[in-house]
């Protein structure tokens, strides 16, 4: 492969959408359009980051992200060893910048990271040299599946610029949400929020974005719904009075998305939680397009992962194709 | 320096607030004591003789608020650190705060405090105790054979006194010894879990939030039971624009209340935080421009009698975690003068010796203690400062056996040239 210098793309790490530009962002959409193709062939394989060492760091539980990288990177044919917290060092108190450190110390090339603080994976690429992915930090990013939701978006609408965008439900805790917001903002489209006021960060306005009290009128409003999973123990803490009551006001039912005046587009990052903030006929109904995001999350992966190793956008066509 | 030694300080500008004296004039330590200001010019055999014309002479600095961390924490620091790093920065007499390991509620923790203070050589340390028997916050210390072994004031501070009727009973019992009831203002039920002010920048780093209001609902309890009791209630580190006015509207009623500002919440807003700096990590939290202009003209109009550092030493592998996993707090004592110098006289906010009153004579009659005069018979604590000297954080610089500062490279003006106690030079920076 022809690297250019990774700092010329991206730089060195992927840690949020807030501190991409407009451009960036699209050229990771265009790297990744190649790169799904790679996914239906009978041997998915390339040769891309042949030689490379990628570790996931995974100190939260995750299935959908964790494998949904594994199965980038394996498919770029890079050498690659998950950690969890359970049953590694972490476990035994050692801190996180002492697991950095030790890692770099066998010659890595990259970090995949999700940990439960906010801040954790700048924390990280601050103090390595190898590249930093944020695979989801706290409340604060989780810029692949932005990505992922972003060009699913683009494949069926053809455009972000112009879109109506509503994302509904938990955006307080939500690294999702803030990841969606700052790329689809970039990208031209008009972003809404709707959800209870206790799950929404005080002053979200000041994001540039719509609140919406109801989701009718939110349905009413929007081209595009990104539907938020809603984490159970936010009712134990109080953030909600009962699950059956969320349904009831916020869920997104048929019979809702039936009044939209528009084709609704039916994003959910998962796992999802049905009949509590999506109802099943709408999850596997024609608007959503659930599946579709997750497959496109290996191909945006897959252009994170080469653009950070110093691919060239232009050369990802090539660079998959050859046979090196 | 043998101390007994007389000391001159020849040419400086004298400034001591208590006496509203600002003047050139020739200051004469004998004995530990302040023997004259001014006057003539016959001096007692062997007299040290410190020209410090150009500089400024002041009564030393009294910090009400401190954390020397011993027992318990003395990987941040020890009681004689923090002393000295004390008087590096021209303090004289520094509060220690008992939320240590164990927490000083008892005679005999308080005891142990004050003795490591006199073996120490650095400023006078004076204990302040537990409000509560563990900082439970369930049952009053017993505050009266703690006063007798040296504490000045009590506090839970750290913690909270969530509990209203336990802090009622606090500001009523200490009324037999008239010392003041400190309390660390924060509603732990809307700060519950925060890392940082809410508002914009904690939206958007995606840390949870400790609001104004967690502050200002239990400063306006705290005040109103101060009112129902006539107990002294001292509020620390105050962050918000309201509560700056509901104490200066409880202080126009008579309510007896004194209050802190920090250097941190005149200089700083919560875009320090920005980019999950952890040494900008502090509780109460840095807040928004409109609060930390609000503690600028507190201190200004003398709502908030005091300037406090709340110096709260971390060590390094504290700091250098996740933002939510680092403890709160910071470093203060090295760096309290030229904040007040830099960001709050020379943009003129208050005179040269409106600033020292909060930081002499205000914080030593809030807590009842010696310092803060050059009265001719007082101590003599004394500190000889340049207010013009530009100098550069450096944290390595530090005598405090920790680092965690914002300040860090900020170019600062007025240092601490000379600290005195008890007429020996603990302090000389040549």
């Amino acid at each position: 492969m022809n690297a250019a210098p990774a700092t010329q793309v991206l730089g060195k790490d992927l840690i949020g959408l807030e501190s991409l530009s407009a451009e960036q962002i699209r050229m990771i959409l265009d790297t990744a359009e190649p790169f799904r193709e790679i996914s239906e062939r009978a041997i998915k394989k390339v040769p891309v980051l042949r030689g490379k060492t990628i570790v996931n760091l995974f100190f939260e539980a995750s299935t959908r992200t964790r494998i949904s990288f594994e199965f980038a990177e394996k498919r770029l044919s890079a050498d690659t060893v998950n950690i969890g917290s359970t049953g590694s060092s972490v476990q035994k108190g050692e801190t996180l910048v002492d697991t950095a450190r030790n890692l770099e110390a066998m010659r890595i090339d990259m970090v995949v990271i999700r940990h439960g603080s906010s801040g954790s994976a700048q924390f990280l690429g601050e103090r390595i040299a190898s590249n930093v992915i944020n695979a989801g930090d706290g409340r604060h990013e989780h810029p692949t599946q932005a990505l992922l939701d972003m060009l699913t978006i683009r494949d069926h609408r053809g455009r972000i610029d112009g879109l109506k965008v509503c994302i509904v439900g938990d955006v307080l805790h939500s690294r999702v949400a803030r990841s969606n917001i700052w790329g689809l903002k970039k990208l031209g489209a008009e972003v809404a929020v709707c959800g209870p006021r206790t799950l929404m960060p005080i002053n979200i306005e000041h994001f540039g974005v719509h609140y919406f009290n109801r989701i009718e009128e939110a349905i009413e409003w929007a081209d595009v719904l990104n539907v938020l999973r809603l984490q159970l123990e936010r009712m134990n803490a109080g953030f909600i009075p009962s699950l059956r009551e969320y349904n009831r006001v916020f869920g997104v039912t048929r019979e809702r998305i039936e009044r939209a005046p528009r084709d609704l587009l039916i994003l959910h990052p998962g796992p999802m939680n049905r009949g509590v903030e999506i109802d099943s006929d709408v999850a596997d109904g024609p608007h959503s397009v659930i599946l579709d995001q997750v497959t496109n999350g290996v191909a945006v992966r897959m252009a994170v992962l080469y653009l950070l190793a110093g691919g060239a956008p232009d050369r990802a066509e090539a660079a998959k194709g050859s046979d090196s | 320096m043998l101390p007994g030694r007389p000391i001159l300080l020849r040419g400086g500008r004298v400034i001591d607030p208590s006496q509203k004296f600002d003047d050139i004039a020739n200051v004469l330590i004998v004995d530990g004591t302040i023997a004259r200001i001014g006057g003539s010019d016959d001096l007692p055999e062997g007299t040290l003789v410190r020209d410090v014309a150009g500089n400024i002479v002041a009564p030393g600095f009294v910090d009400v608020h401190v954390h020397l961390r011993e027992p318990g924490g003395e990987h941040k620091e020890t009681i004689a650190t923090g002393a000295r790093a004390a008087v590096a920065g021209g303090f004289t007499s520094v509060c220690a705060m008992p939320n240590t390991d164990p927490p000083i509620d008892d005679p005999a923790s308080v005891g142990f405090v004050k003795a490591a203070g006199l073996r120490g050589d650095g400023a006078r340390v004076f204990p302040v105790g537990c409000i509560s028997i563990g900082q439970k916050g369930e049952r009053l210390t017993q505050m009266g054979e703690m006063i007798a072994a040296g504490a000045v004031g009590f506090t839970d501070d750290g913690r909270p006194v969530s509990d209203a009727g336990l802090m009622r009973l606090a500001l009523e019992y200490s009324r037999t010894f008239d010392v003041p009831i400190a309390n660390h203002c924060e509603e732990r039920s809307l700060s519950h879990g925060g890392s940082m002010n809410e508002g914009l920048v904690s939206s958007r780093l995606g840390l949870a939030g400790i609001p104004n209001a967690a502050e200002d609902v239990m400063i306006a309890r705290d005040l109103i039971l101060a009112e129902l009791t006539g107990g002294r209630l001292h509020i620390q580190h105050v962050s918000t624009r309201r509560g700056v006015a509901m104490i200066r509207e409880a202080k126009s009623r008579g309510v007896r209340v004194t209050a802190e500002g920090t250097p941190h919440h005149f200089s700083l807003t919560d875009e320090a935080v920005d980019g999950y700096r952890t040494e900008a990590k502090v509780n109460p939290p840095l807040r928004q421009a409109e609060d930390r202009d609000a503690v600028i003209e507190g201190i200004s109009d003398g709502t908030l009698d005091v300037i406090a550092t709340d110096h709260a030493p971390h060590h390094y592998d504290e700091k250098e975690q996740a933002f939510e996993d680092a403890p709160m707090g910071m470093v203060g004592l090295e760096t309290a003068l030229g904040l007040v110098i830099t960001r709050l006289v020379e943009p003129g906010h208050l005179s040269l010796s409106d600033a020292l009153e909060r930081m002499t004579i205000a914080p030593a009659r809030a807590f009842n203690l010696p310092g803060g005069t050059l009265a001719i018979g007082s101590p003599a604590d004394v500190t000889v400062f340049d207010p013009r000297a530009e100098w550069v954080v450096d944290p390595d610089r530090f005598l405090s056996k920790s680092r965690n500062t914002p300040f860090a490279g900020w170019t600062l003006r007025g240092k601490t040239l000379l600290t005195i106690v008890g007429g020996r030079i603990l302090f000389d920076a040549g």
